[in-house]
């Protein structure tokens, strides 16, 4: 009934949007009463936790509206109630695109937290590299890497490992749900300061090149990484098998449902001694029998499938 | 408790240094040139030696060469902190015997970062 109710808003809306539509002003996001407006979230919340796997909180509804409020200005859309509705119809790609690039724009760092890092260099690198002789192959899939800087971290650690790594087919593979962190990550081209974040110099002097004021990951080491726009909602069957994926603070704002959701599928695209790297404070609870811990909190080890049992009769 | 000295010949950037690098818990002693922090080193030599380029009396390099001649020089961190932000000048400290380099302008996250990288954090 209330959904039927507010259905009825919505003719109302697109009545008032029709008559105020010249000259726009910068209209409020939402002037609604408090009781609508914490509908209409609820109802956001639900289509965004569909579109995308984030479970936004109920008490965050004023950080959303800052953070949708130019976007939705920008395409003249009047509030969060018809976002939702378009959201809800699959209409206005490019707007629902640009919601995702606002609401997921997520802190990143060359080398972030660094353990994991040394881990994949000290243990599962070399450990991989024994257990792949033969066919001389690793593939590497940073699931949830914004602007780039955990693929290219890999990158430059592989690279200090050439003499190792000669004659081996090595493939690092950088997805986010965002286009416009992708487009970033593909360019490459990164601050003043994020370049002095996770960075040592002699990195940054081996690997980047000054562009104008900012700077840039040389020709060679982008070559070794190709990015893509991937919703972790989806299915990852078609992008293969790896040996390891970074899904790093990723699903800490999922729902449980949906968090045990991507693990497993994240968990059926690793080999069957292939690692995961989560966030610092993640767990694979929700896909617990999927993964064994290593000595180091946030990387698992895949466990190994059952073998099918043979009946002799 | 770490001891970090900060040689700028800018009062500000040294009182900005010294608000970070005591929010990382070391302990903080200035200079306002090359020629002072050389002095400042004789009487105790710090662990980490946040160091401008471009100062009059004697310059971030010079003070660099001269202070792993003395007795004990060789110990100290040096961390350059500085507006010279080509690659050219970056290879140019690395190569005289910096251990790290910073361009300004510079926060706790940069300062932190690059003091983790020389293992002080």
């Amino acid at each position: 009934m209330v959904d039927a109710l507010f259905a009825s808003c919505e003719a109302l809306l697109v009545m008032r949007n029709t008559i105020a539509k010249s000259p726009r002003e910068a209209a409020p996001v939402s002037s609604v009463d408090d009781a609508r407006a914490s509908y209409i979230f609820a109802r956001f919340r639900r289509q965004w936790a569909a579109l995308t796997g984030a479970d936004i909180g109920a008490d965050k509804r004023r950080v959303v509206e800052r953070r949708l409020g130019p976007v939705m200005r920008a395409h003249d859309v009047s509030d969060l109630f018809e976002l939702t509705l378009l959201i809800e119809r699959n209409g206005n790609e490019a707007l629902i695109e640009e919601a995702i690039d606002a609401m997921t724009a997520g802190e990143t760092s060359f080398f972030r937290d660094r353990a994991p890092f040394e881990a994949f260099r000290a243990r599962i690198l070399p450990e991989l590299m024994a257990a792949r002789g033969r066919e001389r192959r690793l593939r590497i899939w940073c699931a949830a890497v914004s602007t780039g800087q955990e693929a290219y971290s890999l990158a430059m650690m592989l690279d200090e490992a050439a003499r190792e790594l000669r004659g081996w087919s090595l493939e690092i593979l950088g997805t986010d749900i965002s286009g416009a962190a992708i487009e970033t990550a593909r360019k490459g081209i990164y601050t003043h300061f994020e370049v002095q974040q996770g960075l040592s110099t002699t990195h940054l002097l081996r690997y980047f090149h000054r562009e104008e004021e900012n700077w840039r990951v040389n020709e060679h080491l982008r070559a070794r990484v190709a990015f893509g726009q991937f919703n972790l909602l989806s299915s990852p069957a078609e992008l293969g098998a790896f040996d390891v994926i970074l899904c790093r603070n990723a699903v800490t704002g999922f729902a449980p449902e949906a968090k045990r959701g991507v693990l497993e599928r994240l968990a059926g695209l690793l080999a069957e001694d292939g690692y995961l790297f989560l966030g610092d404070a993640e767990t694979v609870d929700e896909a617990a029998p999927c993964f064994i811990p290593t000595a180091h909190p946030s990387v698992w080890r895949r466990r190994a499938r059952p073998r099918p049992r043979l009946s002799l009769v | 408790m770490k001891q970090v000295l900060v040689v700028d010949d800018s009062a500000v950037i040294r009182k900005v240094a010294r608000r970070i690098l005591e929010g990382l818990h070391f302990r903080t002693s200035e200079a306002s040139d090359g020629k002072l922090g050389l002095a400042e080193c004789e009487k105790m030599m710090p662990d980490v030696i946040l160091l401008d380029w471009n100062m009059p009396e004697m310059d971030g390099l010079e003070f660099l060469c001269a202070l792993r001649k003395m007795p004990g020089g060789t110990s100290p961190k040096v961390v350059f902190c500085t507006t010279e932000n080509e690659v050219g000048h970056i290879a140019r400290a690395m190569h005289a015997g910096a251990d790290e380099y910073i361009m300004k302008p510079f926060d706790q996250n940069i300062v932190r970062s690059k003091f983790q990288e020389i293992g002080l954090v």
